[in-house]
Formats: structure tokens, sequence, C-alpha cells
């Protein structure tokens, strides 16, 4: 058997956090190959999507790339609104103050272009030190020796050695689970997000969102208009289409089996979004993801052997009240971990990249925006149902009304307190009662009348461009019973109650005269979001490199 | 390690490409010339070798100065120089002329260590040049190719190959260096290292570079050049004789259709009574 190849460092993933990590590998001279799973960077990934630039960070993609802005991002967020929602009753705040709390700059991005950007750039700098990136290369698993971590397996390539792995693979990393330090259990660990892309000119968004060149909005959406599931909606401007879409605590979804896309349906045809999307609602992509809450899971430790995790597979993804941050985080986690690496190493000891990688995250202040301490203290008073339903029915009681309605235009303030809002309790209370309550009591009634007809999900599973691995599944369902899995059904974003063209589906089987409810699944129109793995009972995995779904915009 | 890759430009016979006239000849003049599809295979192997083992590709055909479109394309397959033999007397020549003209390419550009070719073209459909002309140069051929890699110290090539008739049964062959490969139209190349990928992916860029300027590494030689007797190429050379060209059957150009609204219940019926005997498989 002829040797096995090796690296210094092995980076996978071709996202924000691995492109980081690259460059920061490459700028100091460390020889590292980047592994990325999709046919192009960015055509696995989906996000909102707002990239942050912060004043307190330690990294900003801009400051690692030059040129970022101009080439690879869409428009900057110079307006922020946040919706209260009750019906047709609106009641907006202007939080632009608590959105340019720390921020350098802020940009709506798509993930195609924007990673396939930062992938060529990445390329050239690590081909500079005997690496490069290479596409459709699929990292299956990590390569032990005597127990220990020393490289990586792939389906595409023979296993590699590396003196380091960066796993920047993802929310689903299967890295961080084969190395046991993330698990895929709990949905109130999880949100998951859809979105549509909708193509609007440059002059319309310019229009109808009052934005000059070089401006962009951001507007957010809480309230009564998605039947109670906890979470909200969003819509950025990007230079000529518009990113729309929701964001729900896992948890709450599969509570109140409630179907993504009809979520996102009501946010698309709510009076509020008529006059910007009239004549214009042209949907080019339906997408979805999950997204760790790094409150619960931001990992304190992301580190085993040789394996650092970056980014989503480390849970770095802060979404706290109405200002939603992980590509940043991902960014500055990945630099650090590069910047670990190169000083362990410089040291004589490249085994203590991981340690040094972690006393980086907390040093640099990334740990407590992912982990804030004031949040540990009111979940623990305030994250209980029936401390919940005290307040919810005190808010919703004359007292509470009375109280928002003298609080008035006081609420935009303390809405844009940026410690308020790393603070908030996950229930239904800031997502829905309240919202509702502001805009029952102070909001303003919106006329007209949407003349949007969302896409069907078979429309847009058929618009999604897929290389099915044909007798190749990635997902294979464990337990079929509907207690096990019949969560999917309708949490899955892709599938619906009575849709036969999804992911899942239930089917009703007779057997000796009895009827049974059993659940089905067909992977070809999966988005490999993973919400399946975390609800349903299944064994879930990626494609194989540059199969399954592509995303031309994510 | 130096691979030479035949090549041959054919019709187009794509659908919405090709053109025939009205007694099912083809039109040549009005059907576009492009590289030989198996020849892409023969390419990919040769490229498969470059990648491995350094080198270079030399892609050369025998046809008329129109060829050089066909020659871009195989440029866009990662070859280094193209070789065009062209001249007037080596017009209308079969397989056995085309051989020795061929061969006599090859040995004016060296001392290859392997030549490709890909199996059969799409017009003539013979599958005799390649091996005609590993003949006229005395080397060791290996046909059917579906996946190989070399030996470089001990200058061997081991491939597998297709047992000729049966896609299920595989041999392993062994042969020295230099030899003669015919690759077939299963052929993939394999690359399991990150160094090879890599390599694979700078000389992508290379080549797109020089296909935009394919003209410079472009080489034409006559046969004068190439030293060859005309009583052995072109039409002189060929012992081949055209008995007759049967034009294409057509399909009949209107067929019996009748239409059946599927809200027509009846119709439907009628439809399903029709299928029905035909679904049992009688």
């Amino acid at each position: 058997m002829t040797e096995h190849e090796h690296y210094e460092a092995v980076v996978v993933g071709a996202g924000p956090g691995g492109a980081a990590a690259a460059a920061a590998l490459a700028q100091n001279g460390v020889e590292t190959l980047v592994l990325e799973r999709g046919v192009d960077a960015g055509a696995k990934n989906v996000s909102g999507g707002l990239l942050y630039a912060e004043e307190s960070a330690p990294y900003t993609i801009d400051g690692l790339f030059s040129d970022f802005r101009e080439e690879a991002a869409e428009r900057p967020v110079t307006d922020y609104y946040l919706h209260n929602v009750a019906g047709r009753n609106v009641k907006s705040f202007d939080i632009t103050d608590l959105h340019e709390h720390d921020t350098a700059w802020s940009d709506a991005v798509l993930r195609r272009k924007m990673d396939s950007w930062l992938a060529e750039r990445v390329h050239e700098k690590t081909s500079e030190t005997g690496g490069g990136l290479l596409t459709e290369v699929r990292v299956n698993g990590l390569l032990r020796e005597n127990g220990e971590i020393v490289g990586v397996t792939c389906d595409e390539l023979d296993p590699i050695r590396a003196d380091v792995i960066v796993a920047a693979d993802g929310v689903n990393s299967e890295l961080a689970r084969d190395a046991g330090l993330m698990d895929w259990e709990e949905p109130e660990e999880w949100f998951q997000g859809v979105k549509a892309v909708v193509d609007v000119p440059s002059d319309v968004i310019a229009e109808r969102f009052d934005v000059s060149e070089g401006e962009g909005a951001a507007h957010l959406f809480s309230g009564d208009l998605f039947d109670d599931v906890r979470g909200g909606g969003f819509l950025y401007t990007n230079e000529d289409s518009l990113s729309i879409g929701t964001v729900f605590h896992l948890d709450s979804l599969v509570a109140e089996e409630a179907e993504p896309h009809e979520l996102l349906d009501n946010l698309l045809t709510h009076p509020l979004l008529a006059d910007w999307m009239e004549g214009h609602y042209d949907e080019v992509e339906y997408s979805a993801k999950l997204v760790p809450d790094s409150k619960k899971v931001a990992h304190p430790s992301p580190h085993e052997g040789r394996l650092l995790l970056v980014g989503d597979a480390a849970g770095q993804m802060q979404a706290q009240g109405p200002i939603i941050k992980g590509m940043n985080h991902a960014v500055s986690a990945g630099a650090l971990a590069g910047e670990a690496f190169a000083e362990a190493s410089m040291r004589g000891t490249p085994e203590r990249a991981g340690e040094l990688y972690e006393r980086k995250l907390n040093d640099e202040g990334v740990m407590k925006k992912l982990r804030p301490a004031g949040y540990k203290v009111t979940s623990a008073l305030g994250e209980h149902e029936a401390v919940t339903n005290v307040v919810d029915s005190v808010l919703t009681s004359g007292v509470g009304r009375r109280a928002v309605r003298l609080l008035g235009s006081q609420l935009e303030s303390l809405y844009s307190s940026p410690y308020l809002s790393q603070i908030v309790p996950d229930t239904r209370t800031p997502y829905v009662t309240l919202p509702t309550v502001i805009a029952e009591e102070l909001g303003e009634r919106v006329e007209g009348t949407s003349d949007v007809e969302p896409k069907s999900l078979l429309d847009r599973i058929g618009d999604l461009t897929y290389d099915t691995d044909v007798g190749n599944p990635h997902i294979e369902l464990q337990d079929n019973s509907v207690e096990a899995s019949g969560a999917a059904v309708t949490a899955c974003p892709v599938s619906a109650k009575d849709f036969g063209g999804g992911c899942y589906r239930e089917e009703t089987v007779k057997t000796n005269g009895s009827e049974e409810k059993l659940i089905s699944l067909d992977t070809q129109p999966c988005v490999e979001c993973g919400t399946c793995a975390i609800v349903a009972d299944t064994e879930w995995e990626h494609p194989r490199g540059g199969k399954g779904v592509e995303f031309r915009e994510g | 390690m130096h691979s030479v890759v035949l090549t041959k430009g054919v019709p187009d016979f794509r659908e919405g490409q090709v053109s025939f006239d009205e007694d099912g000849h083809l039109e040549r003049g009005r059907t576009p010339t492009v590289m030989n599809p198996n020849d892409a295979y023969a390419l990919q192997a040769a490229l498969q070798t470059k990648v491995k083992h350094g080198g270079t590709v030399s892609v050369m055909s025998m046809g008329p100065p129109g060829y050089e479109s066909v020659l871009e394309e195989a440029m866009g397959i990662y070859a280094d120089d193209l070789y065009l033999l062209s001249d007037r007397e080596m017009a209308a020549a079969d397989t056995w002329s085309t051989a020795i003209t061929l061969s006599a390419g090859i040995e004016k550009i060296g001392q290859p260590d392997l030549v490709f070719a890909g199996f059969k073209t799409a017009d003539g459909e013979t599958g005799q040049t390649g091996p005609q002309t590993c003949w006229c140069l005395d080397w060791p051929i290996v046909t059917h190719v579906i996946s190989m890699e070399i030996d470089e110290e001990n200058d061997r090539l081991r491939a597998k190959r297709l047992v000729e008739g049966d896609a299920d049964e595989i041999e392993t062959v062994e042969s020295p260096l230099p030899t003669f490969v015919v690759t077939d139209p299963e052929y993939e190349p394999s690359y399991r290292r990150a160094e090879h990928r890599l390599r694979h992916k700078q000389l992508k860029s290379e080549t797109d570079e020089r296909v935009d300027n394919y003209e410079d590494h472009l080489t034409t030689w006559s046969a004068e050049e190439l030293d060859l007797d005309p009583d052995f190429i072109g039409l002189d050379g060929s012992p081949t004789i055209v008995s007759s060209v049967d034009p294409i059957p057509k399909a009949p150009a209107e067929r019996e259709a009748t239409m059946v609204e599927p809200t027509d219940e009846e119709g439907m019926s009628e439809v399903l009574e029709e299928m029905t005997p035909l679904a049992g498989g009688d």
C-alpha cells in the first residue's frame, strides 16, 4: 500500500470559516489543503444572510480578503427595522442603532457568489504554500491511529494525514460528530431557517426601499403571523434581489406541527410586504438551513487532538434578540484557529493548537458573545413554561397592555439595547406575545393587498438543481414509526402533510386487516438541512462530493 | 512521459446539428465538424498520465486545414501541442493509408512513451486506424482500456481492459513502454490523491489560456515534410473500395395519431383497452 498523503493542515469546508482558517494558515506559511464537497464553494451553503464586521472582532472578512465587499457582497445594511405584527396592525421600530452597535459594516450576502469568490482567493493563497482548494471532495470522517486523530478520510480521495484539521464543515458537521464534540439530539438547541430569493430589479429596490446606491435595508418581523411558532421573519436587500425568510426554534416547529414553507408564505403574503413586492414576485430559489443556537451549543472547548472546530460546526452562531450573527464569528474563529496552529507549531508544540485556539476564543471575546453570561440568568429564571404562561397572561391582560401603551416610544430604545437583546429568553413571550401586544396597542393598520402568490412546494423543489446520487441515498430511515420519525413530515422544509413530492411522507399500510401509519423517505428532493437528523430517527450523512442539491443563490 | 493522442474530425451527429439531404446522404457542408466523441476518453487517459507523471500531451490528426477547430477542441482537454498532417495527397485515405500517415507523424515527433486512440470514429466506425497505426509502429497494443496506471520505475503500463464484447469481464494486462492504448468509452480516470487533483486543477487553468491561442501551438506537416511515398497515402494508397452507399432509412414522416383528451372518459377507456394487452409484454 502506498503512503498516505500528508499536508500540514487540512481545512474541511470552504465557507467563510474555512476560508478564514485557510487564509490565516497560508499567511503563516502553513501548507494547507482545503476540501469542499460542493461542485463549487457556496453550492451547499445557505444563509439569511447578513455578514457583520464587528469593531471588536479580532478578524473581519475584508481584513483577510481585500476587495471582499466590492467583489463578493451585496448591499450594505444602512436601515434596520423591526416590525411587530398583529393581523393588519403593525408597529415598526427603527433599531438601526442596535444594528450599528459594535458594527464596522454589515452587508447582505448571497452565499454562492460570496463563497465561490472566496474559494478562488483561498486557492491562490494556499497554492503558494504547496496546498490548494479542491471541490467535489467529501470528507466523511477522521483518520485515527492508535486512537489518535491523525487525518481525514474522504469518499473521493485516499486518507490524508495532517498535523491539524480544521473542521469548518457546517452545521451538520460530520467531523464534529465523529469526534464526539457535537450531537444531533435536542431540537431546542437548533433553529431552522427557510428562505426565498426573489429577483427584483436594482432600480425598483432603490425606489421601494428608499435606498441609494451603496445602501440597503433589513427588516425583521415578529408577532402573530407565524401561528404561535417561536421565531421571526427577515427581509434583506441584495443588489438585484431580496432575501426573504423565516427562522424558528426547531422544537417549536415540531411542537406546533408547523410547515416551514407555509410560515414563509405567511410572511410573503402579508400586506406589509405588498408595496415592496407589487408586480415583482419572481422567486428564484427556495432554500433551508439549520442554525445552531450558540447560547446552548457553542462548544466551550471546540477541539479534540489535532481537530479544531470552527463556525457552525462548533455551534458558533449567535442568534440573540433581533440581531443574528454567525458568519462573522466563523471568520474570527477560523482565523484564530489558523493563527493558533501557526503559533503552536512555531513553538514546536503543534499538538497544543487546540488548547491555544480555545484560549484565543476566550481572550478575544468571541466566546462571551456566543454564550453571554446574562442569558444564563434569564434562561434559568424565565425559560419555564409556567413562568412564560404567567408573563404572557400579564402582558395580554389590561395591566400589561397599559404598560405597553405607557412605554410607547421607549420600547424602541429598549429594543435597541445590545444588553437586553443578549439576554432575551427563548420563550414565546419575546417572539410572539410581546410583539403582538405591541402591535395591537400601538400599531397602525396596514391597508393594501398583497398580489404575491408564493410558489408551491412542488415548484420550489422543481426549481432547485439536484445531482441525485442514484442508488446511494445519504439518509436512511432507521425507525419508520410515526412516534419516532413522524415529526419529519412537517418539520422537513421540503416535505408536508398530504404532499407526495417531498422527502418524508405518511403512508397507511394495511396488514392482516389492520391499518398502520408509517413514515417513508425519498432523499431525492433533500436540501441537506439536517432537520430530520434531529427530529427523526435516521442515519444521516452528506451526499458524496458534487452530489445532491446545488444552490445557485444560497 | 510524452503521450500522443490521435484524433479525427467527424460530422457532429447530435440531433439539431446533423443534416441529411433528401436521399438520406449526409450533407457535410451543412454539418459542423467536431472532434470524434470517443477521442475524449483517449485525451482523458493521456491527461491522467500527465497529471500523475508529468510530461506533455501532443494531439495529432490527419485532415484538411478546416480540422484546426477540431484540434482547438482537443486542446481544451489539456493538450500541450497540436499536429495537423494536412496535404491534398493525403485526401480520401482509407484506414490503411491513414495509419501509414499517422505513424510517420508519430515517428517525426520523436519517441513518445504512449500513443492513445479512441475506440472507433463516429463516422467510419471501423475501429481499425488505431491498431493499424500501432502495427506500422511495431509497438505492443492494449485495447478497450477502462483504467490504467503507469509503473514508472519499471517502465510498464498496467491496464484494466474489457474483454471484447463482454462488459462484465475485465482483465488486467501489463505492457512495456512505449505502448499503444485504445481507450474504451467506459474509460474512467482515477485521481485518489489530493496532489493529483490539485495538479489537474492547475493544468486546467494553464490549458484555458492555451486554448485562446491554440494556433501558436499548432504544427502542420505536409506529405513531403513527412517524407511519405505518394503511392502509400491518400486515395492512391487506399486498397479499400467502397462498393455502394446505402442511405439511412427514413422514419415515416407522418404517423397516425388519435388525440384523446384526459377528460374524455370514453376515449380514455378505449386507450386502456388498446394498451392492456401490451402491458402484459405480449
